[in-house]
């Protein structure tokens, strides 16, 4: 057994990496099979995902929200800015007012509380997939580099793992949010992915360590190829599933973090408009007017659920134990 | 495996020292000037703020004062706050509060985690199953500030059956929200870990084999299939401590609890450096140790995992 | 607004204390109120709001108010002030006399005031104390309070080590008297004799200042008992004491808190007798959980927001601009909304209950008038790049009317307007201080004395420290030298009112609104709180119920 090692960042800060160990336990569990021929499994994990209605509600959730996401004009066409004190102030819902400005009620500066739902979902759901595809990448193929050569290059690697891994995560992004004039939604993903590579690059790495003692790979490095073949035709098609069912699940994670930056004063500014900034600015108004933090929490607490139950299907249907 | 258990060790080295440099260059590079401060909104006086840097030893250059925190950390010196307190006390205090915090979320994530977990596991396919699923994942994907502020408005102040607040971290029923609150996220993949392998090794050949033996149904559940299940939770127990053990900001904030995650808050506001590198260094270490008793943990629970 | 909380009201004696007792009995709004009802018990413990004071508990280095709360409840200064007048008042001094120019200052002190370790209060015991704190060496964060006093440079020079550990300017002439001669003349020099760093100390603390830090030995209407960090500072009343304001309870009990939340909810369960600040999540309905007990009190300090004159957009601006914005913020609907009745519309640059403060020192530039905002900023050319910015620190509650005002701004005037907020308060400091702020910044100021120079001279005069937008207008300078040299106070305040107009036209700041508290008692307390013009309640006032 090679020397995984199991680490769980505990902040309760949300970047937590529980969902993505318990994802990562559960593929990478002792015992667990390897993943073997390629075309089957992808094959089969599809047949699987097709029969399961979590999977089906998932996505179709996910289209909704990137709809709007993408053309939140189309959904409302109050503005989400503009408050009115004097009229709205924290005006409760009238829910019977369906797709009106007024539906979900007003925020504690007037502003239409279901106009900023439908337009914060870009922000959030950008911020989820930046830091994952970022993460993905750099803790990938740091993950994978330090997996396939071993020796000294892994010891490095693990050793700035541990470093980071030990962060706390209120530093770190303070540091990097100083770092940046502005609060834009990129300067947000880099903050996130600052100290959120590190469970993306263990989980690489223990797959690939196990990937590459895999016959095939003894087989192809027997023939002759090279180091480039065997890793990118060979090692990384196998060892890919883990970590594709770590970062869907972590996704969610990294939108829920968002809020929680929101809520330490290290998100997203205005003008940008977030689920994360409303759900932290209507703590002040939770014991009267529970409303203004019901929706939006509401929505991202949604999205989340769709991203994770996305991410447990493709698990589940990747993990032949389970059928 | 005395070998590997000290080549572990060796790799704490690297780590320790890579840990309190970079946290040494991040407390420096966050704008902010922890003495101007002291004045707040006032004017400071130019004078008083050199001398009082120089008390600090800050006004050395940065590798010189990295190098004096190390030497003086070699002598189990943590420094001192900018209120002329040891690091030391101001730790001394705050991690045994986070200790007994840690210790009922925990409790909360074993009793209630490994329960809906088998049960869950037990009645796999059955409606029961597909609740707890439900509810594991709603616990997900709502922000543990929402959850915090959810909890305590429902069950302090308008049910009254939990205090709201923590002032004395020894009375347990003031840690019940705070723990629970900080429980939550584990105790929802402790199920799930639970659940999951409860619902593959009921089909495990032992399984059928110690149910043709004709042993009592109790049994089985027990003994065979509870401890053959409890290995990938065990150690995902084994490094959520680790976690614990770092203190929750966001909890200990919104709870009032002194603990290491309200001291760490502090003195970031403050640039505290002396204080942030200690708590910090601290808590990369207890990770280290953990990680390694989890990992000897494993071969002792599991006899096909050797170390060399 | 954090930190400094400056002048020291608390102590406030006499006149308050008479008043109070007198009509204690016979609230006339009392009704069904048990508020009133019972008798004082004079040896009843109060408990009390505070979270960890920073330093150790010297005189001079408290700077921020945790630690002078407690430190005003053991020590007593000179002089005093009247709440609401901020009038002068004689604690420990009989009397504190000018010469003709207000260069040099008598002070004699009433005989027989013993320290509560039995050491006699004398002239030495001031003197000494002043020398220790203004020395440079001894680090202690308000020394530059004496740089007033002749000798100043010796015990504190702009770089090195001090030349001398005296001030030439204290000169003790017997054990109750003394004279301070001062570098030039401060008409007001008195009123700051008011404040916390102007304590006696007794001779022990010079052996050891760090430990006496740790439980200091006071002369003031409390003794020191104990102090368990981070959980409880310990104060009893001192039965020897001489002063006017003699407390009235047998002493406090300092709890700490981390949140205001917690102390909230001791508070309604009655564990807990006086809080701080109400928290933001009770703000709307205190008053209904409180009912007679909440604590609804202005104070002196007033909150702004400051253009940044060095940056492009406002260095050559016509001030019709900034009256312009100024005029499109609705403050009236803002504080009644947003900040829940905790703030009150400013009318000045001046906050209500400082001398010199006029009421209506601004009207047009304060009142609500879209269309004329529109209108000024397009007559003084627009703002550069039709958008401003407003800085501020989101650890503090900061956003919410930062948010409102901006609103406003965009909705009154077309010109965009966003918050540009800050992680912590040391990274929006840091902004102001190496002038960094993009457009404009959240600017807030408590009192530090009761005169209305301090609310000029010390943030608008043009070489002040704490000036940090930039601003500087020539005629503003020259009035406010005129007013500092002027030979009585009613002279230097009435200087400082013409000052004002000046301001009022020039606009370097566009004040927003006065601070309130907030805030609220338990069952446990006798009558009502009474508050300071400093925003801290008169402790020794506070009367406790017996059981």
């Amino acid at each position: 057994m090679p020397d995984v090692t199991k680490t769980k960042a505990g902040t309760d800060t949300g970047v937590d990496a529980g969902p993505l160990q318990a994802a990562a336990d559960a593929v990478l569990a002792p015992g667990a099979v390897s993943q073997g021929k390629p075309r089957s499994l992808w094959g089969d994990a599809w047949y699987e995902l097709r029969h399961r209605p979590l999977f089906w509600v998932s996505a179709v959730l996910l289209v909704l929200l990137l709809a709007i996401a993408a053309f939140p004009g189309l959904f409302t066409g109050a503005n989400p800015r503009d408050g009115d004190l004097t009229n709205h102030f924290l005006t409760k819902p009238e829910l019977t007012h369906f797709f009106q400005a007024d539906w979900f009620g007003y925020d504690g500066q007037g502003r239409s509380i279901y106009a900023r739902v439908i337009y914060g979902t870009r922000a959030s759901i950008m911020v989820g997939v930046g830091v994952t595809v970022v993460v993905t990448l750099v803790g990938g193929l740091l993950g994978m580099v330090a997996g396939y050569f071993g020796g000294w290059i892994d010891s490095i690697v693990s050793r700035i793992v541990d470093i980071f891994f030990g962060l706390p995560f209120l530093l770190g992004s303070m540091v990097v949010l100083n770092a940046f004039t502005e609060r834009k939604v990129y300067v947000v993903i880099a903050a996130l992915a600052f100290l959120g590579w590190t469970t993306i690059a263990r989980v690489m790495r223990s797959s690939v360590i196990t990937a590459k003692q895999a016959d095939y790979v003894t087989a192809a490095r027997a023939l002759g190829a090279g180091t480039g073949r065997i890793l990118f035709r060979h090692v990384l098609p196998n060892a890919l599933a883990p970590t594709i069912v770590v970062a869907t699940i972590a996704l969610g994670a990294y939108i829920s973090a968002e809020a929680t930056l929101s809520f330490l004063g290290l998100g997203l500014a205005d003008p940008t408009i977030s689920w994360g900034i409303d759900i932290s600015d209507a703590k002040d108004a939770i014991r009267d007017n529970p409303h203004v933090m019901l929706f939006p929490a509401g929505m991202l607490s949604l999205t989340v659920f769709a991203f994770i139950t996305l991410g447990d299907a493709v698990r589940d249907a990747l993990d032949p134990k389970l059928r | 495996m005395g070998r590997y258990v000290a080549r572990r060790l060796l790799q704490m080295i690297p780590v320790f020292i890579g840990t309190t440099l970079i946290i040494f260059l991040m407390v420096h590079v966050l704008p902010g000037d922890p003495i101007r401060a002291m004045w707040g909104d006032k004017a400071a006086d130019p004078a008083q703020v050199a001398s009082l840097r120089h008390e600090f030893g800050l006004d050395q250059p940065l590798w010189k004062q990295y190098i004096d925190y190390m030497a003086d950390l070699f002598q189990g010196d943590f420094g001192k706050t900018f209120g002329g307190r040891p690091v030391s006390e101001e730790m001394g205090m705050a991690f045994p509060v986070t200790l007994r915090l840690a210790a009922v979320a925990l409790t909360i994530e074993i009793i209630i985690g490994i329960g809906l977990g088998a049960w869950a596991g037990l009645k796999a396919g059955r409606a029961v199953d597909t609740g707890v699923l439900i509810f594991t994942l709603i616990v997900i994907s709502m922000p543990v500030f929402v959850l915090g502020y959810l909890a305590r408005f429902i069950f302090a102040d308008e049910l009254g059956w939990l205090p709201p607040n923590v002032q004395d971290s020894m009375d347990l029923q003031q840690l019940l929200l705070p723990g629970f609150v900080l429980a939550m996220l584990s105790m929802a993949y402790v199920a799930r870990l639970t659940r999951t392998t409860f619902a593959e090794n009921l089909r495990a050949d032992y399984m059928r084999t110690a149910l043709a033996k004709g042993l009592p149904r109790r049994r089985i559940v027990g003994v065979h299939l509870l401890r053959n299940s409890l290995i990938p939770v065990v150690t995902f127990l084994g490094t959520d401590v680790g976690a614990l053990v770092g203190g929750a900001v966001v909890t200990e904030g919104i709870f009032n609890v002194q603990g290491v995650g309200n001291l760490l808050f502090k003195a970031l506001g403050q640039r505290e450096g002396t204080t942030i590198v200690g708590v910090v260094t601290i808590f990369v270490l207890v990770i280290l140790l953990i990680n390694l008793l989890v990992d000897l943990l494993y071969a002792v629970l599991d006899p096909r995992i050797r170390y060399a | 607004m954090r930190g400094a909380k400056s002048a020291k009201w608390v102590a406030l004696a006499a006149v308050v204390a008479l008043a109070a007792t007198a009509c204690g009995g016979n609230d006339s709004d009392s009704g069904s109120n048990d508020m009133n009802k019972g008798t004082a018990d004079p040896n009843g413990i109060l408990t009390a709001q505070l979270s960890e004071p920073q330093n150790p508990l010297q005189p001079a280095n408290a700077k921020e108010s945790q630690g002078s709360r407690v430190l005003r409840t053991i020590f007593s200064g000179l002089v005093d002030y009247e709440p609401g007048t901020g009038k002068l008042v004689y604690v420990n001094a009989e009397s504190v006399t000018p010469n003709k120019d207000s260069s040099v200052w008598t002070v004699k002190l009433k005989p027989g005031w013993k320290f509560h370790n039995g050491e006699t209060v004398t002239a030495k015991s001031y003197v000494d104390s002043w020398n220790w704190s203004a020395n440079v060496s001894n680090n202690q964060t308000n020394s530059s309070w004496f740089q007033d006093i002749k000798g100043y440079e010796d015990v504190h020079p702009e770089k090195g080590k001090p030349k001398a550990d005296k001030m030439s300017g204290l000169k003790v002439v017997n054990d109750n008297e003394f004279k301070i001669e001062l570098n030039s003349s401060v008409s007001y020099f008195a009123y700051k004799l008011g404040y916390d760093v102007w304590a006696p100390l007794p001779t022990g603390f010079f052996k050891d200042p760090k430990g006496f830090g740790e439980k200091p030995v006071g002369n003031g209407p409390y003794k020191f008992v104990s102090w368990d960090h981070k959980k409880m500072i310990k104060v009893r009343k001192f039965d020897g004491y001489k002063g006017p304001n003699k407390a009235k309870n047998g002493g406090i009990d300092f709890k700490n808190y981390t949140t205001a939340d917690a102390a909230y909810s001791d508070l309604r369960s009655n564990n807990l007798d006086w809080i701080e600040q109400v928290p933001t999540t009770a703000l709307t309905n205190y008053k209904s959980d409180l009912g007679k007990r909440a604590i609804d009190e202005e104070y002196s300090a007033v909150q702004s927001i400051v253009p940044a004159f060095y940056t492009k957009q406002f260095k050559d601006i016509d001030p019709k601009v900034i009256q312009g914005l100024s005029m499109a913020i609705d403050r009236d609907t803002i504080t009644k909304t947003v900040l829940h009745g905790s703030r009150t519309p400013a009318d000045s640059y001046v906050a209500r209950g400082v001398l010199g403060y006029k009421a209506g020192a601004l009207k047009e530039q304060v009142s609500y008038d879209p269309a004329k905002a529109k209108a000024l900023i397009k007559e003084g050319g627009g703002v550069p790049g039709n958008k401003i910015s407003i800085q501020y620190n989101a650890d503090q509650d900061h956003k919410p009317w930062v948010d409102a005002v901006c609103n406003s701004i965009r909705k009154a005037t077309g010109v965009d307007c966003v918050g540009d907020s800050k992680p912590d308060f040391q990274a929006d400091l840091n902004a102001r201080d190496k002038h960094q702020v993009k457009s404009m910044y959240r600017g807030g100021w408590v009192l530090d004395y009761p005169v209305n120079s301090n609310f000029m001279r010390d943030l608008y005069g043009s070489k002040a420290a704490g000036n940090t937008s930039g601003y500087a207008n020539k005629e503003f300078d020259e009035l406010a030298n005129k007013a500092d040299k002027a030979a009585t106070l009613d002279e230097t305040v009435k200087l400082y009112q013409q000052a004002e107009q000046v301001l009022a036209k020039d606009m370097p700041a566009i004040p927003l609104w006065f601070y309130k508290v907030n805030s609220g008692q338990s069952n446990k307390v006798l009558g009502k709180i009474p508050y300071g013009q400093d925003g801290d309640p008169i402790f020794t006032d506070v009367q406790v119920k017996k059981k």
